[in-house]
């Protein structure tokens, strides 16, 4: 399924500068990024591999505006946004961002559709027929269209993963951002779930990062960075 | 429905039993308000009627004789200025008629009635009681008061049309073994005159029932030696509220003494808001445990909640949007309650209302007596509202200040 033409892909959807991240206080401080300087290009994908504790995930949430950097700039198709607000920064986040965690994090109370019409509905650029119509059609494509109506419980883990990637594309971001998204799956649903984040992702011109220690998805990413010790190498 | 709505709505009902807990709390706060506020408010104004019933909403009585006192203004100037210092009072109405058409004339009087008061010896064929007449003009005084609703035995017109009638109070004519139709002597200032029970009234309030009895105006005055003018002007209200503005004006304005009813039973009336007030805080303790329970009830959902928090947030909902959800959680709580608690009130006062309850002495009733006030409902619905709200504030603004980054790294506290 072609969910938006690709004739964008190669733009530049994302570049941070500099980053500098310390979490923690006093003497369990650490310095987390130590001046990561990274950018993104529409339809093209990326992995960021490293040992735990390198500082993948914490690059991973400052690209994603869900974090602030200590020092460095992030932006976002072209504008600044690591000097914004929150205010900005969740708008920027709901309209250019798509994310998916590594446990699945669909809100179990809702059923697959409602969890991938979520961010339309706070976007709110859609009527209800059209949100639903491409929630629908997304469901479709990750192979679950004929699960939309159950909930989040009465999906298996790697089901729960395929919505997650469906709700992370569901307003078209330039930029689709994935902590471990197979990390928690077997090998079978991990090679299914990151086929389809690419090739949506690809036909819809999303630049992608994700995060992963799995070196069989690293090599089938466009680009693969390696980071240690809050730098890549 | 809004998005907040309708995720504030799944996130309370997949916690059925805390918001079950939630609502109940809720629902019995309103509901107890409402009821402790009928009984309590209908009593006072049962009495609150029964007493205007009687004694009616301005008493008009003694004349105010003015006191002067002249005073030597300082330096050179050879003027002076007068200057009121305490009052001093004439018994008694004198111009009765001409001051009853003036006070007619306020806006807010109903009715006028001048009354000639005097105290008496009641000897029946078995006994003697001290006891004090009313010399009244029934026409009027039914205007001011409830004296034709208070027949209990006999007719009034049989008072009307007989100028040797009485109107005596039910404790007394039991005391005395008088029935309609029976005669009596009345003594005051060492004459006598025999007059018949024309009725019998009970107000319910003992004192009353107990030593009032009503005559003819023209026959109190003869046997009280009085010729003219009246004890009292008792007056009747459109808005008995407004009496003690009314009663100050007429004072102002007459030059007579003028007491309005909130005055003359402001002990009874004070040992009414000392109830209400005490039902009010101990309903009120409902209402807080309703509203600790909603904050319990939110408290535990975002603390299971902040990994949705955090989805939310990676969407784009604002923090604004995470405090909606969690104050529509309360909102949904608050209305629900409200609603059950508000039939759950009227079901229980009407219930309140069937219970019998025989008094009899500043009122009288044979069953617990409630009110009907939509104020009643108002009031308990604001209680809960304001409470409970208050209570949703602190988890909601919790929620809101939960940063994403840190829920999904794991270190949200």
């Amino acid at each position: 399924m072609s969910l938006a033409p690709s004739s964008i892909a190669g733009e530049l959807a994302l570049r941070c500068t500099g980053l500098h991240r310390h979490l923690g206080q006093g003497e369990g401080r650490v310095h987390v990024l130590k001046g990561v300087s990274f950018e993104a290009r529409r339809g093209q994908v990326y992995a960021i591999v490293g040992p735990s504790g390198c500082g993948k995930s914490t690059l991973l949430y400052l690209l994603g505006l869900l974090d602030q950097p200590d020092q460095g700039q992030i932006e976002i198709n072209g504008k600044l946004m690591s000097n914004h607000d929150d205010f900005a920064r969740t708008a920027a986040r709901g309209e250019h961002i798509g994310f998916v965690f590594q446990f699945h994090f669909l809100m179990l109370e809702f059923t697959a559709l409602e969890n991938v019409m979520m961010p339309m509905r706070k976007l709110g650029r859609l009527s209800l027929a059209a949100m639903t119509a491409r929630a629908h059609g997304l469901l479709e494509a990750v192979g679950l269209g004929s699960k939309t109506h159950r909930l989040g419980t009465q999906l298996s883990g790697g089901e729960q993963q395929r919505v997650a990637v469906a709700r992370a594309l569901a307003n078209q971001p330039a930029i689709l951002l994935a902590d471990e998204p197979t990390g928690n799956l077997d090998a079978k649903n991990s090679g299914v779930v990151f086929d389809l984040l690419t090739r949506l992702a690809k036909e819809q011109g999303q630049a992608i990062v994700l995060v992963t220690h799995n070196a069989e998805i690293a090599q089938r990413c466009d680009f693969t960075r390696p980071m240690r010790d809050g730098l890549f190498i | 429905m809004s998005p907040n709505l309708r995720i504030a709505f799944r996130f309370l009902t997949a916690k059925k039993r805390a918001m079950f807990m939630s609502l109940s709390c809720t629902v019995l706060g309103v509901g107890l308000f409402i009821v402790t506020q009928a009984t309590t408010s209908g009593f006072e104004r049962f009495f609150t009627k029964t007493i205007l019933g009687i004694n009616g909403a301005v008493r008009i009585e003694d004349k105010i004789q003015d006191t002067m006192r002249s005073m030597a203004a300082a330096g050179a100037s050879d003027s002076y200025f007068a200057q009121r210092e305490g009052v001093k009072y004439i018994e008694g109405v004198e111009e009765a008629l001409l001051i009853a058409e003036a006070v007619r004339e306020f806006a807010n009087v109903r009715g006028v009635s001048a009354v000639v008061r005097g105290n008496v010896q009641i000897t029946s064929a078995l006994k003697t009681e001290d006891a004090q007449i009313f010399g009244i003009k029934i026409e009027d005084h039914v205007r001011v008061s409830d004296l034709a609703e208070q027949i209990t035995r006999g007719k009034l017109d049989d008072f009307r049309d007989s100028p040797s009638g009485a109107l005596l109070g039910r404790v007394l004519a039991d005391r005395l073994q008088l029935v309609v139709g029976d005669s009596f002597v009345l003594t005051s200032r060492g004459q006598s005159r025999r007059v018949h029970v024309a009725a019998i009234y009970e107000t319910g309030y003992r004192e009353v029932d107990k030593s009032n009895i009503y005559l003819q105006i023209g026959e109190a005055r003869s046997l009280l030696r009085r010729p003219a003018g009246a004890t009292f002007l008792q007056v009747s209200l459109f808005d008995p509220s407004r009496a003690p503005q009314d009663a100050a004006k007429m004072e102002q304005v007459l030059g007579h003494g003028a007491k309005p009813w909130q005055e003359r039973e402001k002990t009874w009336l004070a040992v009414f808001r000392a109830l209400r007030v005490s039902t009010m805080i101990t309903v009120s303790v409902f209402t807080l445990i309703a509203s600790l329970a909603m904050f319990n009830t939110l408290a535990m959902i975002v603390l299971e909640k902040t990994k949705d928090i955090a989805i939310l947030r990676s969407m784009g909902y604002e923090r604004r949007d995470i405090t909606q959800i969690f104050l529509w959680q309360a909102g949904i709580v608050l209305a629900i309650g409200a609603m059950a608690g508000a039939l759950l009130g009227a079901g229980v006062t009407w219930l309140v209302g069937q219970v019998p309850l025989p008094i009899n002495g500043i009122f009288k009733t044979d069953r617990f007596i409630v009110t009907w006030d939509p104020n009643h409902y108002l009031a308990a619905i604001a209680t809960a509202v304001v409470m409970v709200m208050v209570a949703s504030l602190i988890p909601a603004r919790r929620a809101a200040r939960l940063e994403p980054g840190d829920i999904v790294r794991g270190t949200a506290q």
